[in-house]
C-alpha cells in the first residue's frame, strides 16, 4: 500500500530480496506461477444486490441500493451511477478512517471508469421521468481484508452486486401521467438491471529487474514491485480501460502482451461471476415462489384449496418446475397486482382445474367456486385426517391437538401448494401420488420446517 | 458529430496526426527551485519544483531514497464554468498520485535520500489533454531545478473519434465519449511509464492508439530538449561562458 502513510508495514530487506528471486525463477512466493489467477470465491447474501468477494485472502464486499433523485442538467433521460469505497482500518493497519486516502480514491475511479466509459450498465432504461426522476444506482464497495490486488476483487463484487440487484418497478400515474409510484417488492417484481456486459478488472505487477511480470500481486508482491497496471476488458475482447499510474517503464510491446492476457483471464472470470450469479438466482427463484404464496396466503385461506392441492411438492420437484413456475410467476404479477380479487378469482379458476383434473385420483373434494370460501363448509377430508393421526402415534388429546395443528399446518401447506401447483402437467402427477403425499405430508407438518409461520404456529400452539 | 470532416480536418482545423502547437517557458516562478510553463494548444498549466529540502513530515522520511510530493490543482479560472472546489475532489487526486508515481519513476530518488521534492502543477487553462501538459511542465521544471533523472518523460493523448486515431484531443474531442489515451513516455529508454485509458475499444486499435500517442510524446520529447538546451546557453551566456 501506500508507503508514506502511518503505520505501514514495511517488509525487510531480506523478504524483498527474496521475492525478487524467486521471480527471477519463475516462482512466487504462494507458490502460483507468475501468470496465474488466484482462486475467486463469489457469495451473495440474502438481498438482491449484495455480494461478498475472495480472492485469496482479499476479502471485498459490494452493496447495490437505488433511489429516486433528480437528473443532472446534461443528461436529463440517464440514471446516475457512483461508487463509494470504504476502507475499513481492520483490512490492513495503513487505511484510516474518515477520508478515503489516494489508493482508495484511484480504486474508485478505476472501477467507476470500467463502468461508465465502457458503459456497461445501461442508463437509459433507468429513466423514469425525463428530467425530473431517473434512478441513482449507488454501489458500495467495503474492503474487509487487503491480501493484495484489491481492484480486482473490488471490481468483482461490484459486478456481481450489480447483477442480483432488483430495483423496484414503478409506473406512472396520477391526473397528468406525472406522478411516480413505486410498487413495493410483494405487488410488482423489481426489475434487474440492464448489464450490456462485463467489464473485468485484472492487475499486472512490475518489478524492477527486466521484464518480470506477475498476474494478480498479494500484498507482499505490492509491497516490492516497481509499477503496476489495470486493465480493464471484457469477455469479448474490448479493452474498457487501462490504467497505468506511472511506476516502472515498460516496453509498448510488453504492455500489449499484457492486454491479451488480461483478455483470456477476463473470459474465465466472466464465466465464474456468471455461473454463481445463476445459482443465486435460481436460489431466489425458489424462495420467491415460497414467498409469494405467503403474500397470497391471507386471500388463499379462505379458498378452500385444503382438499384441491393435496399433492405436495417434493423438494425435487420444486427445482424441476422452478423455471416453469417462474414464467408463471411472470404472469402472476400481473394478476395480483390488478387486485387481490381478481387475484383470487385466478388461484381459484386454476386450482379448479386442477380439483377437475383430480377428480378421478380421487373423490372430487369440492368444485371450487366462490361458494366454498369458508373453510368449514366441506370440512377436513377425512381420510386425509385419519392418516396423519395414524401417522403421527401420539397420545390421543396430543393426537386431537396435534391433528388440529396438522390441520392447520396441513392447510398452511396445502396453501403454499396452490400457488406451486399451477401448471397443469403437475396435475397430472398429482394423482398418482396423492397417497404418498398424504403421508409425506403428515411427516411434513412435523419435521419440515419450511414456512416460518408454521414453524410459529406450533411454537405457540405446543 | 463530426469530428472529422470528409476532407480530413478535425473541429480545429487539424490534421488527425497534427498536434496542437507546443510552448514552454522556463524559470516562471523565481521562488522555486525551478520552474515552467507548457502550453499545448489552448490549455496552459504551469508547473513549480521545490527540492530536494528536508521532510515536512518526519513520519514519512525514507532512509534511502527522496520522497516525491506533488500537487495537481486547477484554477478556478481555468475551465468554461467557475470551478468550485480547485482541489481535493476525487479527479485532482487521482492525477496527483498519478503524476507524483510517473514523476518519481524516473527522478533518481535514492541519490537524494531522506529529502523531500515537492512538484506543484496548477492548471491556469484547461482545454483537454491537462494531464499530459501537467507531466510536461513537471519534467521541464524538474530539469530546470538541476534534479537528476533518468530521462525526460514526455506525455500526449490520443483518441478515436469517426473511426480514426487522433492525437492531442481537446476538450471538445475529449467530452465527445469516445476513448481517450493518455501516454506518459521516457524516449531515450523507451518504455511506457503511464497508460490510461477510458471507453471501450478492440484491442488491436488500442494498439494503433497508443503508437500514435507515442509518436506524439517523441515529438514533445524533441521540443523539450530544444527548449532545454536554449535555456542552459541562456544561462551560460549569463554567467559569462
Amino acid at each position: 500500500m501506500d508507503s508514506r502513510l502511518a503505520n505501514t508495514w514495511r517488509l525487510t530487506v531480506n523478504e524483498k530480496k527474496f521475492i525478487e528471486t524467486a521471480l527471477a525463477s519463475d516462482l512466487r512466493i504462494d507458490g502460483r506461477k507468475p501468470l496465474e489467477y488466484r482462486k475467486l470465491t463469489i457469495n451473495f447474501g440474502r438481498e438482491d444486490g449484495s455480494a461478498d468477494v475472495q480472492l485469496g485472502h482479499t476479502h471485498v464486499m459490494g452493496f447495490v441500493s437505488s433511489q429516486l433523485v433528480q437528473p443532472y442538467r446534461e443528461r436529463p433521460n440517464e440514471g446516475t451511477m457512483s461508487i463509494f469505497t470504504e476502507f475499513s482500518p481492520m483490512a490492513d493497519p495503513s487505511f484510516e478512517l474518515g477520508r478515503p486516502g489516494e489508493s482508495a480514491i484511484e480504486l474508485g475511479r478505476i472501477i467507476d471508469r470500467g463502468l461508465r466509459e465502457s458503459r456497461a450498465v445501461d442508463m437509459e432504461s433507468l429513466c423514469v421521468l425525463a428530467g425530473k426522476l431517473v434512478w441513482a444506482i449507488r454501489i458500495d464497495l467495503h474492503i474487509l481484508d487487503n491480501g493484495g490486488n484489491l481492484v480486482d476483487a473490488a471490481n468483482v463484487a461490484a459486478l456481481a452486486a450489480l447483477l442480483t440487484f432488483r430495483r423496484p418497478e414503478c409506473s406512472l400515474g396520477g391526473d397528468n401521467g406525472q406522478e411516480v409510484v413505486v410498487h413495493p417488492p410483494e405487488v410488482k417484481d423489481p426489475l434487474p438491471l440492464i448489464v450490456h456486459h462485463l467489464p473485468i478488472a485484472v492487475t499486472f505487477g512490475f518489478f524492477s529487474t527486466e521484464y518480470t511480470m506477475v498476474v494478480d500481486p498479494t500484498h507482499s508482491e505490492e509491497a516490492v514491485m516497481g509499477g503496476r497496471m489495470t486493465v480493464t476488458v471484457n469477455a469479448s475482447g474490448d479493452i474498457c480501460a487501462i490504467q497505468k499510474a506511472g511506476g516502472v517503464g515498460v516496453p509498448q510491446s510488453e504492455i500489449m502482451r499484457c492486454l491479451r492476457l488480461a483478455s483470456d483471464k477476463a473470459e474465465s472470470i466472466t464465466k465464474n461471476i456468471k455461473d454463481a450469479v445463476e445459482a443465486f438466482n435460481t436460489e431466489r427463484m425458489l424462495r420467491k415462489i415460497k414467498r409469494h404464496s405467503t403474500a397470497v396466503a391471507a386471500n388463499v385461506s379462505i379458498e378452500n384449496d385444503v382438499k384441491g392441492q393435496k399433492d405436495k411438492l417434493t423438494a425435487q420437484r420444486v427445482n424441476e418446475l422452478s423455471m416453469s413456475q417462474m414464467e408463471r410467476l411472470k404472469l402472476k404479477p400481473d394478476e395480483s397486482s390488478i387486485s387481490q380479487n381478481d387475484g383470487l378469482g385466478s388461484e381459484i379458476r386454476s386450482s379448479d382445474q386442477i380439483s377437475n383434473q383430480r377428480a378421478e385420483g380421487n373423490a372430487p373434494l369440492f368444485l371450487g367456486g366462490p361458494s366454498s370460501w369458508d373453510p368449514h363448509t366441506q370440512g377436513v377430508d377425512p381420510d386425509f385426517l385419519k392418516a396423519s393421526l395414524a401417522a403421527q402415534g401420539k397420545s390421543n388429546p396430543k393426537a386431537e391437538q396435534s391433528s388440529e395443528d396438522s390441520d392447520d399446518d396441513v392447510a398452511m401447506q396445502e396453501k403454499e401448494v396452490s400457488e406451486d401447483v399451477k401448471p397443469p402437467s403437475l396435475a397430472t402427477d398429482s394423482s398418482e401420488t396423492v397417497e404418498e403425499q398424504k403421508t409425506s405430508i403428515v411427516k411434513k407438518t412435523l419435521k419440515d420446517a419450511v414456512k416460518p409461520k408454521n414453524r410459529r404456529r406450533k411454537k405457540t400452539r405446543s | 458529430m463530426e469530428f472529422v470532416n470528409p476532407e480530413g480536418l478535425r473541429l480545429d482545423g487539424r490534421r488527425p496526426m497534427e498536434m496542437r502547437q507546443l510552448r514552454a517557458e522556463i524559470g516562471a516562478v523565481a521562488r522555486a527551485d525551478g520552474s515552467a510553463v507548457f502550453e499545448m494548444g489552448n490549455t496552459k498549466v504551469i508547473a513549480a519544483v521545490y527540492g530536494p529540502r528536508e521532510v515536512q513530515n518526519k513520519s514519512q522520511l525514507s532512509n534511502d531514497q527522496a520522497l516525491v510530493r506533488c500537487e495537481y490543482t486547477m484554477a478556478n479560472f481555468s475551465t468554461g464554468d467557475r470551478k468550485r472546489k480547485p482541489k481535493g475532489d476525487r479527479r485532482s487526486t487521482e492525477i496527483s498520485l498519478v503524476i507524483r508515481q510517473t514523476m518519481e519513476a524516473c527522478i533518481l530518488t535514492h541519490l537524494m535520500p531522506r529529502s523531500q521534492i515537492d512538484i506543484y502543477v496548477q492548471v491556469l487553462q484547461a482545454d483537454g489533454g491537462t494531464r499530459s501538459a501537467c507531466i510536461n511542465a513537471a519534467t521541464l521544471a524538474l530539469a530546470d531545478a538541476g534534479i537528476p533523472m533518468r530521462d525526460l518523460v514526455t506525455s500526449c493523448s490520443a483518441g478515436y473519434l469517426n473511426s480514426t486515431p487522433l492525437l492531442d484531443l481537446n476538450y471538445l474531442e475529449d467530452s465527445a465519449g469516445g476513448p481517450d489515451v493518455t501516454v506518459g513516455f521516457l524516449p531515450k529508454l523507451d518504455k511506457v511509464t503511464l497508460l490510461q485509458m477510458d471507453a471501450k475499444l478492440p484491442v488491436d486499435i488500442v494498439e494503433n492508439v497508443m503508437q500514435l500517442a507515442i509518436e506524439g510524446c517523441k515529438a514533445i520529447a524533441t521540443y523539450i530538449r530544444e527548449v532545454l538546451l536554449e535555456n542552459t546557453k541562456q544561462l551560460e551566456y549569463r554567467r559569462g561562458l
